[in-house]
Order: structure tokens, then sequence, then C-alpha cells
């Protein structure tokens, strides 16, 4: 049963050296083997879900190698969803990339490599693994970013691969004072050993490890000030890539900032060190407003997707920095809620520079007469975004919320409904466009000659359409259902709280 | 001081590695020079940790050096996997400068910038 959740890691790794061999045969192979790939995921993650309901925590000793001393892999009631997560969003993206490309067979090696990546950040239960599992992600990341043709999207993922590649090793360097520290790698021996050093939380060493991972990972999530990378490994990629990153590479180093604060750290060093959860509330809140408003700025569609993940990501990690039950609910649940949404809404601004050609705010005037379908979901994934119920995005956010004003910070729960109404800004800004500005006279002339000559409607294929439909119906179903998907994360969380 | 600095150094050639490291990344504006800083920066930290490995006086873990405390192989072992990414991390960051020197003819990030600007 337990060994579902090794071959999670191991079958992506396995499935991203077959399409360079079956390329020899056919140029298609790589979609067929990435398909296969991502049901069996889908079917291994159902698995580990499974035996997470019936058994509450598993746990996987790499290589046979008892922990603390060999590598552990460990699912439970908060990883167990993100597994699932990400098997249907790579599913999804998979399904959208057979028309929208990149039509490669290296493409879907990556893609496959990312998918390991990601899983491995998730499932791992050991700090150095942890360190290995995101330069995998990352060293992925940096290849997709780069599938776009242009040379600009080269440019991009080079600074990507610079900030990415420092964000990284200050984690390492992080976990190298651990180890000096306390003599061991595994997260769950790492807590009480933490505790057991002569100075305690107090000591030096410990608290530079902790800013050393803890600054690291933030470069990964791409928290303001340091999500400089971000906006234009988003914008550059493939819009395929930029859904499937969006959606999954952030919330993956963002859930290995919550494992390494609440499982490693645990809350009684937040509270013996109150300046890192100040610090975490800060940083988060800054990010929340200066990601908005960044957001608000934007021309590109892209672009402002990226600024707005700058400020769901600041959400997240204030809520990590709150840190009651309550709030740690809300940013297991938004993480899943932004990967649901924004990779939609990704896939649906591809759809929409796939059949009418439209990229910026000026092209989407009267894009919903055109293409009313996606324009629909786009709107539902606009709206849940902003939090407006029952879809995911309000019941991340108000238990955020909730969490802030439970816990005294009133300034908190200020700056979320200050961010919520940036977010219906910058949406609003959009769909008044889509649905309320009739196109000029110019842009119905310049959509006709791309019609005939550019890009023909037929670009967009059903698939396509269908997943950015199911992104917009999941977002709605999941907030309908999200009081069996807190219940689902609540026990995980009642361990850190003992 | 000089104490620290005799029974230290090697530590302290790793924090100058590392600052020196990050400053090239910063500071340069040449693409290739910023991938060799950011090795330097790497290799800071990995000398960091293959330092705290050893012990002093200590032999090295194999069998047949008993007599003795025995060096710590764990950091060394991690080591031997960071330097695996660093490598793969160099490569991938040099295929990225061949396509963007192919693209605008030059190194130099604001003579990219600037081109990026005109396009």
């Amino acid at each position: 049963m337990t060994d579902a959740l090794v071959l999670l890691i191991v079958l992506p790794i396995a499935a991203a050296i077959l399409p360079v061999f079956l390329g020899i045969l056919s140029d298609r192979a790589g979609w067929y083997v990435a398909l296969a790939m991502s049901l069996a995921h889908l079917g291994l993650s159902a698995i580990v879900a499974n035996a997470v309901d019936t058994s509450g925590r598993i746990s996987y000793a790499v290589g046979g190698f008892q922990p603390p001393f060999g590598i552990e892999l460990v699912a439970d009631g908060i990883s167990a969803p993100l597994l699932v997560l990400i098997s249907i969003s790579t599913l999804g993206v998979v399904v959208y990339a057979r028309r929208a490309g990149p039509h490669s067979n290296a493409f879907y090696s990556e893609l496959a490599l990312l998918t390991a990546g990601i899983s491995g950040v998730v499932a791992t239960a050991d700090v150095f693994n942890l360190y290995v599992f995101l330069e995998i992600t990352g060293l992925a990341t940096y290849a997709l970013v780069a599938s776009g043709r242009s040379p600009r999207a080269a440019v991009a993922s080079l600074k990507y691969l610079f900030v990415g590649t420092i964000g990284a090793s200050l984690y390492l360097l992080g976990t190298g004072y651990l180890y000096i520290a306390t003599g061991t790698l595994n997260m769950a021996s790492l807590s009480e050993a933490i505790v057991a050093t002569p100075a305690g939380y107090a000591s030096p060493t410990v608290l530079t490890g902790f800013g050393l991972m803890a600054t690291g990972l933030l470069v990964k999530v791409a928290i303001f000030p340091l999500h400089t990378w971000q906006p234009g490994a988003y914008a550059e990629s493939p819009d395929t890539v930029s859904a499937y990153i969006s959606a999954l590479v952030s919330t993956a180093a963002a859930y290995g900032l919550f494992r390494v604060t609440y499982t490693v750290f645990t809350r009684d060093f937040l509270e013996a060190v109150p300046i890192a959860a100040d610090a975490f509330v800060l940083l988060g809140s800054v990010s929340i407003v200066a990601g908005s408003v960044l957001a608000v700025m934007q021309s590109d569609l892209k672009r402002m997707l990226a600024y707005s993940s700058v400020s769901q990501f600041g959400l997240v990690v204030t809520a990590l920095g709150i840190g009651n039950k309550t709030a740690l609910i809300g940013a297991v649940v938004h993480l899943i809620g932004h990967a649901v949404m924004k990779g939609g809404l990704f896939l649906a601004l591809g759809v929409f520079a796939a059949s009418v050609g439209a990229r910026t705010m000026d092209e989407f005037k009267g894009l919903a007469a055109r293409e009313p379908v996606t324009s629909a979901a786009f709107a539902v994934l606009a709206f849940s975004m902003v939090g407006i119920p029952p879809a995911i995005g309000f019941i991340g956010k108000w238990n955020i919320v909730v969490g802030a004003v439970e816990a005294g910070s009133w300034s908190v729960a200020l700056v979320v409904v200050v961010s919520t109404l940036l977010t219906l800004a910058y949406f609003g800004r959009v769909i008044e466009r889509m649905y309320f500005t009739h196109p000029d006279e110019t842009d119905v002339a310049d959509a006709s000659v791309s019609a005939d000559g550019g890009q023909p409607a037929s670009d967009v294929s059903f698939g396509m359409r269908t997943v950015v439909v199911v992104a917009a119906v999941t977002a709605v179903l999941l907030g309908i259902a999200g009081s069996d998907l807190i219940d689902i994360i609540r026990p995980a969380l009642e361990v850190y709280f003992v | 001081m000089i104490d620290l600095l005799t029974t230290h150094y090697n530590y302290i050639a790793s924090i100058l590695l590392v600052g020196i490291g990050l400053y090239v990344v910063m500071g340069s504006p040449n693409l290739v020079r910023k991938v060799i800083g950011m090795n330097i920066f790497q290799v800071g930290i990995f000398l960091f940790f293959v330092t705290t490995g050893y012990v002093d006086g200590g032999v090295p873990p194999i069998v047949g050096h008993t007599e003795g405390p025995i060096v710590s192989p764990l950091p060394h072992v991690l080591i031997l996997t960071a330097i695996v990414v660093g490598v793969s991390l160099t490569a991938v960051a040099l295929a990225l400068i061949v396509r963007i020197y192919n693209g605008y003819g030059s190194l130099d990030e604001d003579v990219i910038k600037e081109v990026q600007v005109d396009d």
C-alpha cells in the first residue's frame, strides 16, 4: 500500500526517459506517454489518498533504511489532497497540450520530470531530500519556461535560474546549519533534536538555519520583494507551461515552507521567537498589497495573472505567520484553490490567444461574444479568485480572515479585505471589457484579417475548452464541498496543536 | 582575532566564496560571468558542508581505519549530490546562454535589455 507513495515519484521519472527514445518512432509518442503517466499518477495518488483516509498517516522508508537514518516519505491529510491535485492538474494540462502544444517530445519529458519533482517536494519528510526535489522542480521548470521559441523566454528562464538557484542554495545552507546543530535531517526527529540542543530555540545556529531555509523557500514561493523572477517566467513561457507552473511550482514551495515551519521548527519555535511569525505576517501583507497593485497596472493579461499570484501567495504566507488552526486551514485550502483557479485562468488565456489572438487588455474588448463558453469559465474563475461564495477562493480567504480575527490581528484582516477589493479591481477591468465594451471598428477588422490569414479559429480543440470549463466547475464544486475538504485537512493539522 | 583566523580559516574561506559569488552574480553584466559567480557561490556552500564533517585528528571513514575518532562522511555524501545538481544547473544555464546569444548577438545584460525595449 505504501509503495504507491514512492511510485508517485519514480513513475514520472521513468516516464520522463521514454519520450526521448520513442521519439525515434513517432513525433506524437511523447503525448501518449504523458497521458499514460498522468492517468497512472492519478491512480496512485488515489490509492495514497484512500490509505490516508483509512489509516491517517502513511510512511515509506526509501531503500529499506529506517528513518531517521534513511529518507522517509510521508503522506497525511494535508499532503494527500495536494498529491491528488498534482495528478489532476497534470492530466488536465496534458489533455490541453495535445492541440495547444508545445509539440515536441522533449516538452513531455520535462513535464514528467516536473511532476516527479513536485510530487517529491510534497511527499518527502527529509530536509535534504526536499532540497534535491526543489532543484529537480527548478531544473524542469527552467527548461519548460525556455521551451517558448523566443529568445525572450530564454532570458526570462535564465533570470529564474539565477534567482531560483540562489534561493535553493540558501535553503541548502540552512539545512547545513540545522545538521550541525542536531546531527539529523529527518523532519520529525529534527523537531525533537532542535529542542534538545543546549541553547534550544535561542541557539544562533538554529535561528540562522531557520532564517536561511525560510528565505530560500520564500524566493521559490515568489513573495514580494523576492518575486522578480516570476512575472517574466510566467509571461514568456508557452500558455500550457504557464498554467502548469503557476498552478503547482510555487504551491509546492509554499507547502515546503509550511512543512519546514510547522513540522521541523513547530509552533513552540514560533512562540519562542515571535519575530519569525511577525516576519511572515509582514512579508505576506506587503506581498498581498504590492502584488495586487502591480497586477492592476499591467496591460498584458499573463503578467497581470503573474502578479496576482504574488498577492495570493502573500495571503498563504501571512496565514502561516498567524499560525492558529483556522488560518492554517485557510492557507492549505487556498493553496489548493489557487492552483485550480490560476491554472484554469492561464489555460483560458491560452484559448483566447489561440482562437482570436487576444493577449492584452485592449484586445479583450467584446471577447465574450466571440468566445462565449471560455469567457464564462474565465469569469467564474476570476470571481472565485476575488473570493465570491460559493467558490473555493472564498473558503480559503474566509478562513484566513477569521483566523486573523481570532488571533487579534485586525490589521491583517483589513489587508486581506483590501486585497479582495484590489483583486476585484484588476479582474473587474478584464470582465468589463469582455462583456460590456464593444470592440472598436479597427479591432473587428484586425480580427477578421487574422481569422482569414494568421490563426484559424480551429486552433482551439474541444479538449482545450473542456479543460477550462472543468477547472471552473471544479473551483465552484470545491467551494460547495469546502467543509468536506476542511474535514480531511483538520485531523492532520491537529498534530501540530498538541 | 588571530586565533579565530588560524582555527576557523575554513569557515572564513567559505563565507568569502559565498560573498564573492553573490557579488559576481549581481554585479557583473556578462551572463557567462554570472554563471561562474553562481558556481563560486555554490562551491562556498559545498565547502561549508564538507568542512563541518571534519573532526580534528580524525581518520577517514574507511574499513581498516578504526583507531581514533572517525570523520563524519554524511555531509560529504550530501555534497556529492549537491555537486551533481550544480553541474546540471550550469549545463542548463549555458544552454540558455547559447540561445540568448543566437537571439541577441550579445552576452551583455544591458545590451539585451536595450534590444528587448526596442522590439
